[in-house]
C-alpha cells in the first residue's frame, strides 16, 4: 500500500492540533476543527521543444475553525509551533466575535460518525516529484519534436501536485491524507496564410502519477501522430451553417457540460442561494427535489469521492466526512444534492454526503463538487452505433470554450473537433461550430447514452468557486450520448463578420 | 531546530547570500488578509489568513532555475536556495535571458511589515450590519463580500537591485435582491482600506434599481443600441489587455496579429480617440512601479525582475500604441519594452458625460448592470461570449423604463472599439468577472449602436 511522505509525517501535526483544539475549547467554541496542508505543485511549459518557464512551489500552513455562539470563526497560520495554532484558535474566536453582528442564522452541523486517526493515499505508481525535472522536460521536448515540421508550433505543459492533508476535530476524527494528480497538454498550431488554427491533445487530467506519460492509461504518443493530420483538415474544413442538428458528443466534450450544467447545478449552498452574490444559484431550486424532469429517461447522474483515479477522491472530506458515492439524478429525475454539514443539516438530510474542500491552509472548507458522472447504459451502443443512428448532425470531440448563466440555464460550449454527419456516417471535420442550448432542453433532448465501452473520466484541475476564490480539481464520467434537434452557432457569424 | 521566521528582509539578504548560482533573484511576498462574506442578510463565512512565500531564481549562465516555498524557516533556507540553484544546472538555456536589472532601490526597503487584520472592518461591519436590518424591514435580501488583502513584495538580486512595494488590495461586492429573488441588482467597490466605503449608499442605489425592475419587459435575442457602464467595460478591457501579449501577435495567434506577420501596432481600432494605459502612479490605483515575476512565460521574464515601470499607452488615439513584452520579446519584435503593470485606465480626450447623462441622452436602447462568464470563443477574432447579469434595463426617451430578461452575448472588445459612437466620463470601478485577479481600473461607460444579444437567458 502507497504510504504518506515521512516528512510530512514529521511535522508537529498532532502537537499544534492539540494546541489549537484545546485553546478554542478554553475560550467556549462549541466546535473547532484544525487542518494542517501542504500542497506541492510544479509546472513547466514548452513552446516548440524548449523550455519556456518552470515553477517548483508549495503552500504550507494550517488553519482553525470555529463556530463560537453559533457563529463561524476561521483564521490560519504559517509558523508551524504549537504557540502560533493556539494564536490561531484564539484569532477565529475573535473573528467570530467580530463577525456576530451581522450573523442571523446559528450555525450547527449534520452529525458524523468519528473517525479517528485513519489514513488514506490516491491511487498511483510514480509520485512525480520524484521524476527529475530534465527527464519531463526530454518527454515533452521529445513529443513536441515529433510534431514540429508537420505543424508551425507546439506548446507543452505539465502540471503536478501533491496534496497533503491532516485534520483533526473537536468530536475526535484525525485524518491524514496524501493525493497525488497530474495534467499534460500539447497544442499543436497551425496557419495557412490567412486562417490560424489550433488542436489540443483530449488527454483529461487524472489521480494518477508519473505512469501516466508512460502509457498506463492513455496512449500519448498513438493520440499525437494523429493531430498534425487532423489540424490540417480542420483548417481546411467548411464553415457550419447555424441551424438545429442531431448531436453525438463525446466524452471529451461532455464532461464539461455535465460540470456546467449538472455538477453546479446540484450544489445545495447555490440551490438555496448561499453564493446568490458571486457563482450564482440554481434552476434546481431545493422545492424541485423529486420531481424535477431535469433530463430524458436515460439520465443517471451519480456523485461520488470514491472514483478510482477521480480528481475529487478524497477518503474523507476537509469536514471529517468519509467520502461516498450518490444518485442525484435517477431515470431522468433530481434525487439529491452535493452537500457539506451545514448545508445537509440545514435541509434535514441527516448526514452530509462528503463535498466539503478547501484548496489551501489559507482558505475555509466550503461545499465543493464531487466527480459528478453521466452513468453509461449497460450494454449499451458504440460511440459509432450512436452516429449511425443520426441522418444530419455533427459529432464533437474535445473541450475549448464554455459559459453558462448565473442560474446554470443557458449554455455554449465549443470544443477541439466537429465532424459532419450525414446519413450516419462521418463526413469530415466543420470549423466555426458552437452548440448553445437550455440545460433542462437539452437533457431532455438525449436519446441515448452510450455503454460502459465509451466511458471515460474527464474533468479539470481548476474549477472555481466561493469568496476569496477557490479552485478544486474533479473528475467527469461519461458515456458517448445522442442528443436530438441542439441549435448550433456559426462563431464568425456570432463576431458580425 | 530554529522555528522563528527571519523578516522578509533577511531573508532576501541571506538567500542572496547563499546562493552559488551565477546570478540569483530572490522574492518574498508576504500576505495578509480579512473577510466577511454575507447571504440573506446574514454572514456566511469569514477568515483572517497570513502567508509568506520564498521564490529564489536562479542563475547559471543563460539558464534559470525557479523554486518557491511558503513558510520557510532559517533553517530551511539553504535548501530551498540549493533547489533552485540545482535547478538552474539543471535547466536548458532560456531565451528569455538577459542581463539583471541594475542595481537600485524602490520603495522603503528596510520598514517592517503592517499585516491587515478583522479590524479593518471595525466600521464596516457594524454598517453593513444596520443595512441588513434596513434591507430586512423593506423586503431586500443583501448578498456580497468584502475582502481586504495586504502584500509586501520585496525583490533582491545579485546585481544589488532592491525593490519594496506595499499593495492594500480591498472590494466590496453587494447584490440587493427582491425577498421572492426574483429582481436582483448589483454593485461594488475598490477600496484601498474601507475607509471610504459608505455602504448604507451603496444599498440605496441597489434600492432604487430594484424598483427599476417592478416592470418587467421582455425581449427577444437581436443588436441593441446598449450603454456598457464602468465595469461592463472594464471586465472586456481586461480581457483585452490580457491578450496583448507581444510574444502571441507577432506569431500569428491573437486578434493583434497582422495577416501575413508581424502585428497589428500603428493601426487604427477606434474612430473615437480612445486612450487605454496603465500608470503605476495612477491616483487610487497606484500598483507597483516595477517588474516582479515569479515565473518566465510568453508575456513575463524572470530575467526583467525589478525592471521599472512607466506609464504605458497601449491604445493612444484610437490607435494600437503598444503590446505586453519583456526585453526578450521586444527584441524579437523590434519594439519598445513594454512590460505588463496592474492597473488599466481607458479614457476619451474630451472627459464625456456620465452615466445619468448619458441615459438621459438614449431615445431607445438597453443599460446594462454587469456582465458575467465571460470566455473566449474565437482568440483571432477575440470574440468573447457571456451573460449580462443583475439587472438590464430599458431605456426610453432618457429615462429607465422597466427591466429586460437577461441575454447572451458574443461580442470582440475589438471589434466594439470600432463601432463605439460615445465613450462617458471616466471613474473607479470593480470589475465584476475578473475581480479576483484584476481590481485597479478606471473606466467609462460606453455606447455601442448594435451590441450582439445572441439569445435570452432565462436568468433572474
Amino acid at each position: 500500500m502507497r504510504q504518506i511522505d515521512p516528512d510530512f509525517l514529521a511535522l508537529p501535526l498532532r502537537r499544534l492540533a492539540d494546541a489549537a483544539l484545546q485553546r478554542a475549547h478554553d475560550l467556549g467554541a462549541e466546535y473547532a476543527a484544525f487542518r494542517l496542508e501542504r500542497v506541492r505543485s510544479e509546472t513547466l511549459r514548452l513552446f516548440d521543444a524548449r523550455l519556456e518557464g518552470s515553477m517548483d512551489a508549495d503552500d504550507l500552513g494550517f488553519a482553525v475553525r470555529v463556530i463560537k455562539d453559533g457563529t463561524w470563526g476561521f483564521a490560519s497560520g504559517i509558523e508551524l509551533t504549537p504557540e502560533a495554532a493556539a494564536r490561531a484558535a484564539e484569532e477565529a474566536v475573535r473573528v467570530a466575535a467580530v463577525s456576530a453582528p451581522i450573523n442571523r442564522e446559528p450555525v450547527e452541523l449534520a452529525p458524523e460518525p468519528v473517525h479517528a486517526d485513519v489514513t488514506w493515499v490516491s491511487a498511483y505508481d510514480v509520485d512525480p516529484f520524484n521524476v527529475p525535472l530534465r527527464d519531463k522536460v526530454e518527454l515533452l521536448g521529445g513529443w513536441s519534436s515529433g510534431l514540429l515540421g508537420r505543424v508551425d508550433h507546439v506548446s507543452a505543459s505539465l502540471m503536478q501536485v501533491k496534496e497533503q492533508k491532516f485534520y483533526a476535530d473537536s468530536a475526535g476524527t484525525v485524518t491524514t491524507q496524501q493525493r497525488v494528480r497530474l495534467h499534460p497538454v500539447l497544442t499543436a498550431m497551425r496557419s495557412d496564410g490567412d486562417r490560424f488554427d489550433d488542436m489540443r491533445t483530449l488527454a483529461p487530467p487524472v489521480g494518477r502519477g508519473f505512469e501516466y506519460l508512460t502509457g498506463t492509461g492513455w496512449d500519448f504518443p498513438a493520440e499525437l501522430a494523429e493531430i498534425p493530420d487532423l489540424l490540417t483538415e480542420k483548417l481546411k474544413a467548411p464553415s457550419v451553417e447555424a441551424g438545429r442538428y442531431d448531436l453525438v458528443i463525446d466524452p471529451s466534450n461532455l464532461w464539461l457540460t455535465i460540470h456546467e450544467s449538472i455538477g453546479h447545478a446540484t450544489e445545495l449552498d447555490r440551490a438555496l442561494g448561499y453564493e446568490a452574490a458571486y457563482a450564482g444559484t440554481s434552476f434546481a431550486t431545493f422545492d424541485k427535489l423529486g420531481t424535477l424532469e431535469y433530463g430524458s429517461p436515460s439520465m443517471n447522474i451519480v456523485g461520488d469521492r470514491t472514483a478510482e483515479h477521480g480528481l475529487a477522491t478524497v477518503g474523507w472530506d476537509d469536514e471529517g466526512v468519509e467520502g461516498q458515492s450518490f444518485d442525484i439524478v435517477r431515470d431522468g429525475t433530481l434525487v439529491g444534492y452535493q452537500l457539506d454539514r451545514r448545508m445537509a443539516l440545514l435541509k434535514g438530510f441527516g448526514r452530509s454526503n462528503g463535498c466539503a474542500f478547501a484548496d489551501s491552509p489559507g482558505h475555509v472548507p466550503m461545499q465543493r463538487m464531487a466527480n459528478v458522472s453521466l452513468q453509461p447504459a449497460e450494454g449499451g451502443p458504440s460511440t459509432e452505433e450512436l452516429i449511425s443512428r443520426v441522418e444530419r448532425g455533427v459529432y464533437i470531440m474535445g473541450d475549448k470554450s464554455w459559459s453558462i448563466d448565473m442560474q446554470r440555464y443557458n449554455f455554449q460550449f465549443t470544443g477541439q473537433r466537429f465532424y459532419r454527419i450525414e446519413n450516419g456516417r462521418l463526413a469530415g471535420q466543420l470549423r466555426d461550430v458552437a452548440y448553445q442550448a437550455t440545460t433542462t432542453d437539452f437533457w431532455r433532448s438525449m436519446e441515448a447514452v452510450g455503454g460502459p465501452q465509451t466511458y471515460v473520466l474527464g474533468g479539470a484541475f481548476n474549477c472555481g468557486k466561493g469568496q476569496p476564490g477557490q479552485v478544486a480539481p474533479v473528475s467527469h464520467g461519461t458515456p458517448s450520448a445522442l442528443f436530438r434537434g441542439v441549435r448550433i452557432l456559426n462563431t464568425v457569424q456570432e463576431g458580425g463578420k | 531546530m530554529s522555528e522563528r521566521m527571519s523578516t522578509p528582509q533577511e531573508t532576501v539578504e541571506r538567500a542572496l547570500s547563499l546562493s552559488r548560482a551565477d546570478d540569483c533573484v530572490v522574492i518574498v511576498d508576504e500576505g495578509s488578509s480579512a473577510n466577511l462574506r454575507f447571504a440573506g442578510n446574514t454572514l456566511t463565512t469569514n477568515g483572517v489568513a497570513r502567508s509568506s512565500q520564498l521564490t529564489v531564481i536562479s542563475i547559471v549562465g543563460q539558464s534559470s532555475g525557479v523554486v518557491s516555498r511558503a513558510a520557510v524557516r532559517p533553517d530551511q533556507l539553504a535548501d530551498v536556495v540549493a533547489a533552485a540553484d540545482q535547478a538552474a544546472r539543471d535547466a536548458q538555456p532560456s531565451e528569455d535571458a538577459r542581463p539583471l536589472a541594475a542595481g537600485a532601490s524602490t520603495g522603503d526597503w528596510d520598514r517592517g511589515v503592517e499585516p491587515t487584520t478583522i479590524d479593518v472592518f471595525r466600521d464596516f461591519a457594524p454598517a453593513l450590519g444596520e443595512s441588513f436590518a434596513a434591507a430586512e424591514a423593506s423586503g431586500r435580501r443583501l448578498y456580497g463580500f468584502a475582502e481586504h488583502i495586504l502584500t509586501s513584495s520585496f525583490v533582491g538580486t545579485s546585481s544589488g537591485l532592491r525593490a519594496r512595494h506595499d499593495q492594500p488590495t480591498g472590494r466590496l461586492e453587494l447584490n440587493a435582491k427582491s425577498r421572492d429573488m426574483s429582481r436582483s441588482a448589483w454593485t461594488g467597490v475598490a477600496t484601498r482600506d474601507f475607509a471610504d466605503v459608505d455602504v448604507a449608499a451603496l444599498d440605496a442605489t441597489l434600492a432604487r434599481r430594484l424598483d427599476w425592475a417592478k416592470r418587467r419587459v421582455d425581449l427577444p435575442a437581436g443588436r441593441y443600441e446598449t450603454i456598457l457602464p464602468p465595469t461592463a467595460v472594464s471586465d472586456l478591457m481586461i480581457y483585452l489587455y490580457w491578450s496583448a501579449g507581444a510574444r502571441d501577435a507577432a506569431d500569428g495567434r491573437t486578434v493583434f496579429s497582422k495577416p501575413g506577420g508581424g502585428t497589428r501596432i500603428g493601426e487604427r481600432l477606434s474612430d473615437v480617440p480612445v486612450r487605454l494605459y496603465s500608470d503605476p502612479a495612477h491616483p487610487g490605483i497606484e500598483c507597483a512601479p516595477f517588474v516582479v515575476a515569479h515565473a518566465s512565460s510568453r508575456e513575463q521574464s524572470v530575467f526583467d525582475n525589478g525592471l521599472a515601470l512607466d506609464a504605458t499607452d497601449w491604445i493612444s488615439g484610437g490607435t494600437l500604441a503598444n503590446l505586453v513584452q519583456t526585453r526578450h520579446s521586444a527584441e524579437l519584435t523590434g519594439l519598445a519594452v513594454t512590460p505588463q503593470i496592474d492597473n488599466l485606465i481607458m479614457t476619451s480626450p474630451d472627459g464625456g458625460r456620465s452615466l445619468e447623462e448619458m441615459i438621459a441622452g438614449t431615445e431607445r436602447g438597453l443599460l446594462l448592470t454587469c456582465l458575467w462568464y465571460i470566455r473566449e470563443v474565437d482568440p483571432q477574432s477575440l470574440l468573447l461570449t457571456g451573460l449580462t447579469r443583475d439587472g438590464v434595463y430599458l431605456v426610453e426617451n432618457g429615462e429607465v423604463v422597466g427591466e429586460v430578461n437577461n441575454f447572451r452575448f458574443n461580442e470582440s472588445p475589438v471589434d466594439l472599439l470600432g463601432r463605439l459612437t460615445e465613450v462617458g466620463r471616466s471613474e473607479q470601478t470593480l470589475p465584476r468577472e475578473w475581480n479576483d485577479y484584476f481590481t485597479r481600473t478606471v473606466m467609462p461607460a460606453i455606447r455601442v449602436p448594435d451590441f450582439n444579444m445572441s439569445t435570452v437567458s432565462q436568468a433572474n
